[in-house]
Formats: structure tokens, sequence, C-alpha cells
């Protein structure tokens, strides 16, 4: 529109807008989340001197947080409109996109490589070593079972929350009036924590010795049968199963929903069709409607394994690893917290890394032939 | 389904059917629910008895006689809200939690705006970077950011929490911002620029309150991921009473008071209350959030 003002320029304005450009870009990236931060740490620092409120801290700290970024982005804008033309809105769209840039940037991108860096040196990452760490995870026996166990994890959690998703999400569907109370309460362990979801386990699994009443669920029934009280947590490996229990129990409501709106989207007229043919409800399921849904199945196999992958509150709660119970994700964090090994805790966590890059890859080019 | 094409004699007859059939289907479909129930319901019931009734008897004795009220407390609640500093995590938790939702959503809402509407260099390489993104497993961040905390005295603070819940939350918060925002009508957005409407002005006035579904979905999806939170606020925040929150309180109570159920049962109750209004209230919203965040690394 206004661009025709300046046409005659254009060759003039060219050189000197791309010479000025580039840093004003970086320039106005920066100003939202520096200062944001800046204004932050002083406000609290202030605070802490002054020994105020919790609440008041919290309630200063949200306004000064919230609002420092929207006066900062209405200031950013306001001085790139201060501008020259050319400049201005070759600049202005890194006020609105710059700040997310930089503190992803900051913060995935910087530590992403530091911790591939630092997974190559020592226990406080002074010293280069090579592939010592990586050698020495995939010899240490305790590793190796950390491991084991993360591939008992992804292959029995995943397994059963998709496969118990999806026969749920079907039969759900022909129960008429019950059907939202039914899905509720099988949802509804999504809502809970695994902090949460570990202590109810917990307790189900609790254990007293013979004689004494039982409280845990578990045992309950079990000596009710006749057997002597157990120990679950301890008994290995079957321990691992009780934990993956967990989890399958806090997912398989997630896949079952999922899944569940998928069904629904499988047209009526292909069913009674099958139906007319003579299909029996079993070659429906397997002829039919997974067919139909495999995407959606495809889509909740990859975001359960990505979520099983990394599992750590549930181990951490309910056995901290003993018992050779141990998974990556709790080694990693015993090697930083425990052991202060920047090395090797580095290295867990760029396995974990590894691990997810297929799907990240899937992700991207999903993407992509999706936009074009 | 089907069944509106059918004359009347016949529709009673296929309900008939279809009532039997789906007799045995309901009974498993309901008694999965039941048992799916019964650990949670466990811990409810054994939170509201007194400390030696719970290690007396299993919880579900309680069923026989629920009416004698005298085998109901409120103590235990008390008792973990003041002694076992529960009620100071569960302030701590909403201290952590509203800032850590806020400040992601304007930042990712401005980014998510100019991908979609605005023209600069790398904006597709830079989006792809940020969905490639999404499923980075946080474990990879902590020792660099651990250490970067230490070195600028931020270490235990609710500002490092916030702004590492900021840096993990951005990049599905801007893709799935981004995805609801670029399929807005273009009409819309170069009706605005026509009657001379800054870019500015166009992003709060029409696009913002336009994306009122989407952001709720997200906030939603980040209030659980944070509040739920265990790993980030062990690393950045430490189990310290002063700061710690509700689930790291938790898991330090766990192993603090190993067999005191009681204190245990009521914790981990009031640590889910609020997902579990939430999940009530807002069961649309939380499901696709959920749905849509799912991926998140």
């Amino acid at each position: 529109m206004q661009e025709t003002v300046v046409s005659g320029q254009t060759s003039e304005t060219s050189w000197w807008t791309r010479l000025t450009a580039g840093p004003l870009r970086i320039l106005v990236s920066l100003i939202v989340p520096v200062l944001t931060f800046l204004a932050l740490r002083w406000s609290f620092a202030y605070m802490r001197d002054t020994e105020a409120n919790k609440l008041l801290i919290g309630a200063v700290a949200l306004i000064v947080g919230v609002g420092a970024v929207w006066v900062l982005f209405i200031l950013t804008d306001n001085v790139v409109s201060l501008l020259p033309e050319r400049v201005r809105e070759s600049v202005r769209p890194f006020v609105f996109v710059g700040p997310a840039l930089v503190v992803i940037a900051l913060y995935l991108i910087y530590p992403m490589l530091n911790t591939l860096w630092l997974s190559f040196g020592n226990a406080n990452g002074t010293e280069f070593v090579g592939v010592d760490n990586y050698l020495y995870l995939f010899t240490s026996p305790a590793n190796l079972i950390a491991f084991r166990n993360n591939v008992l994890w992804l292959v029995f959690v995943t397994g059963f929350v998709v496969s118990m998703g999806l026969v749920i999400a079907v039969m759900v569907d022909r129960i008429g009036f019950w059907e939202p109370i039914a899905k509720s309460f099988i949802f509804l362990p999504m809502a809970i924590s695994s902090v949460g979801a570990s202590i109810i386990w917990k307790f189900v699994y609790s254990f007293q010795p013979a004689g004494r009443p039982q409280i845990g669920l578990f045992n309950a029934i079990y000596t009710a049968f006749g057997g002597d009280p157990q120990g679950w947590l301890i008994i290995k490996p079957w321990n691992n199963f009780f934990l993956i229990a967990i989890m399958i129990w806090m997912l398989t409501g997630f896949a079952m929903v999922v899944i569940s709106a998928a069904v629904k989207g499988v047209p009526s007229e292909l069913l009674e069709a099958a139906r007319i043919d003579g299909a029996t409800e079993i070659q429906i399921f397997f002829g039919v409607i997974i067919p139909y849904i495999q995407g959606t199945l495809l889509t909740i196999t990859t975001t359960v394994i990505i979520m099983v992958l990394k599992v750590f509150d549930i181990v951490y709660v309910m056995t901290n690893g003993q018992h050779e119970t141990e998974v990556l994700a709790n080694a990693m964090y015993r090697e930083l917290f425990r052991f202060r090994h920047y090395g090797r805790s580095g290295a867990l966590a760029v396995i974990l890394l590894l691990a997810v890059i297929p799907v990240m890859i899937y992700n991207v080019r999903g993407f992509r032939q999706q936009r074009r | 389904m089907t069944l509106e094409t059918r004359t009347d004699g016949n529709r009673a007859m296929a309900w008939l059917r279809n009532f039997f059939s789906a007799a045995p289907v309901r009974l498993v479909v309901l008694g999965i629910a039941f048992i799916w129930t019964l650990p949670t319901m466990g811990i409810l019931i054994s939170s509201l008895r007194p400390e030696d009734s719970i290690k007396a008897s299993g919880w579900w004795t309680m069923l026989e006689h629920p009416f004698e009220a005298a085998q109901w407390t409120m103590a235990n609640y008390a008792r973990v809200l003041t002694t076992d500093g529960i009620g100071e995590a569960f302030i701590n938790s909403l201290l952590v939690t509203i800032p850590s939702v806020v400040i992601p959503i304007t930042i990712a809402a401005f980014a998510a705006y100019a991908f979609a509407w605005m023209e600069f260099p790398g904006r597709a390489v830079l989006f792809v970077l940020i969905v490639g993104l999404m499923v980075v497993p946080l474990q990879v961040t902590l020792i660099p950011l651990l250490r970067l905390y230490i070195g600028w005295d931020m270490n235990g603070t609710f500002l490092g929490v916030w702004l590492a819940h900021t840096g993990f939350g951005l990049p599905l918060a801007v893709f799935l911002l981004f995805g609801y925002i670029s399929s807005l009508p273009a009409e819309i957005i170069e009706s605005a620029k026509v009657d001379g409407a800054s870019p500015f002005t166009t992003f709060t006035q029409l696009v913002l309150p336009l994306s009122v579904p989407v952001i709720a979905s997200f906030a939603i999806f980040q209030f659980l991921w944070v509040w739920n939170d265990l790993l980030v606020a062990l690393v950045f925040l430490g189990t310290s009473r002063e700061v710690s929150v509700i689930t790291a309180r938790l898991a330090a109570l766990v192993g603090e008071r190993g067999e005191q159920w009681h204190v245990l049962t009521a914790g981990a109750f009031i640590a889910m209350v609020i997902p579990l209004i939430v999940f009530f209230l807002l069961q649309r919203y939380f499901v696709r959030g959920l749905t849509a965040g799912s991926v998140k690394g």
C-alpha cells in the first residue's frame, strides 16, 4: 500500500535494509524475554529482602510476569513502528516470533547440544572422555537392567493400553445410556498425577505379615484364596509388572477416549453392509473397524511410546529403582543428583533423545505432507 | 443409528434384540469401570478413617456399615494440611502452575500469529524445527539448565521453574495455536489490514479473541501437566518445605511416612482435588487438550 511512496528509492534502501535488518531483528527478539526476566528477578530479589508474604510474592510475580510480557510486546511494537518503512516491515515479524525463538533456543536447543557435549565428558564435565560413558552404560549390570526394564515397559504398557483401549472403545459404543459414565470412570486416572497414582497403588499392594489383617486389596484377595501375604514390590522380576500395571491403569482410559472418537467415525452404512453380508461381529471388528481407524491407532501408539519411554515418577515413588526395577529416566536422575556424574547422566538423556528421533522425523514428515 | 429408517414394529424388535445382545457387553464394560475405580476409592475412603482403623481392617469393610458417623473423620486432612506441610505445598503448586500456564500462552500466541500471517525469512524452517522439538524428552535439557541456574543463583526459585515450564511448553503451544490461527479465514485478516489496523491491533483485537477455544484447550493441558509434574519440580525447586510443590512433597512423604496411610491417603487426595474438578467440569476441553498435547516431550 504505502510502498508506492518510497518506490523511487528501492535500490538505495535495499542494501541499507539488508544491513540493518539482521541486528535489529535479533535486538527486538531479545527485548521481551530479557527485560521480563530482569524485571522478575529484580522483583523477586526485592521481595526476598523484605520477607514479603508468600501469597503476595505470588500475586506480584504474576502481575509483573504477565504484565511485563504484555507491556514489553506493546513497547517493542511501538519502537519498531518508529523505524523507517522498509526496515520496519522486515523487522516487525520478529517482534512477534522473536521472544518464542529466544526462549526455545535457551531452554531447548542450547541445553540439548550442551548435554550431548557433556555426555562425552567426565563426571563434572571438565575432561573429554570419548564414548566411555556410553560404554559404561551398555556394560554395567545395573544399567543393563534399566534397559531391559524400559523394554518391558514399552512392550507391555503400549501393548495393553492400545489393545485394551481399542476393545473397550468398541464395546463402550454399544451400551447406550451407560456409555458416558463408564467412560468417565475409566478415563479418570488420567487426571491424577503419577505420584498420586503411585500412592493409590502402593496402598493396593500394601503388605502386612501373615496373621495381621491385610489392608491392601491385593493381599486381601490373595490371602482370601488361601495364599500367604506377599510383598509384591520386592518379588523380582515380577515387581516390574506391578509397576507397569499402574501406567496401564492411567493410560487405558486415554487410549479408549481417543479410539472411541475414531470408532464413532466409522460410517454406519459400512457396518450395516458388512452385517447384511453375514459378517460376524468379530469379522467386522477386524475387517472393517480396525482398517478404518488405523491412522488413529498409529497416533495413539506413538504417543504412548513417547510417554512410556520417559517413565520416571512411578518408579521414583514406588521403589526408586530398588529390587531391579530401575528405568532409564530414574537412572538419569540418580546419576545427576546422587552421584553428580554429568557425563553418565547426560549420556542417559541422550539415549532417551535418540529413542524419540524416529517419532520426531515421523511428525515432521507428517506435518510437511499435511501442509503441501 | 439406522433405526430411524425402520418401521415402528421392526424398531421395537430391533431395540429388544439390541438390548439383549448388549447386556453382556454392558456388564463387562461396567465391570471394567468398577475395577478401574476401586483403587481410587480405596484411598478416598481410607483418608476419611481414623489411623487405628485403617491399620485394623481393610477399607472395604467400611461399606458394610457406611452410616455409622463415628467411624468417619476429617482429622487426617487437618493433620496433613498443617503438620505435614501439604497446605503450604498446595499453595506453592498454585504459585508455580498459574504463571507456568499464562506466560507460555502469551509468548506462543504472538509467535503462532507471526508464523501464520506474516512473512519472514526462515519461517518454514523454524516452524519445522519447532514441530521436531515438541517430542524432545525434557531430560535432555536438565543438566545444562541446572548448571545455568546454579550460576545465576536461580536454583530453587519459582522464577526458574516458571521459565523452565515456559520453555518446555512453548513448542507444543506454538504448534497448537498455529494450527488454529492459520485456519482463520484470510478475508478477516485482510479486511483488518485494509481498514488500517496494524498487525499488533489485528492480533490483539481480532485473532486473540477468536482463538479462545484453542487457548482453553492448551491451558487445561498445560495446567494439568505442570500441576501433576514431579521431575521438573524436583530438579529446579527441590524438596525443601518452603518451595516444594505438592507432588514433590507427597513423594517425600512416601519416604518419610511409608506405612502411615492416614497421612498418605489424605495427602494424595488433596493433590487430586483440582485435577478432578477440572476433569468433571471441563471434560470436553480436557479430552481435547490432552489429546492434542499428548505428544509433548
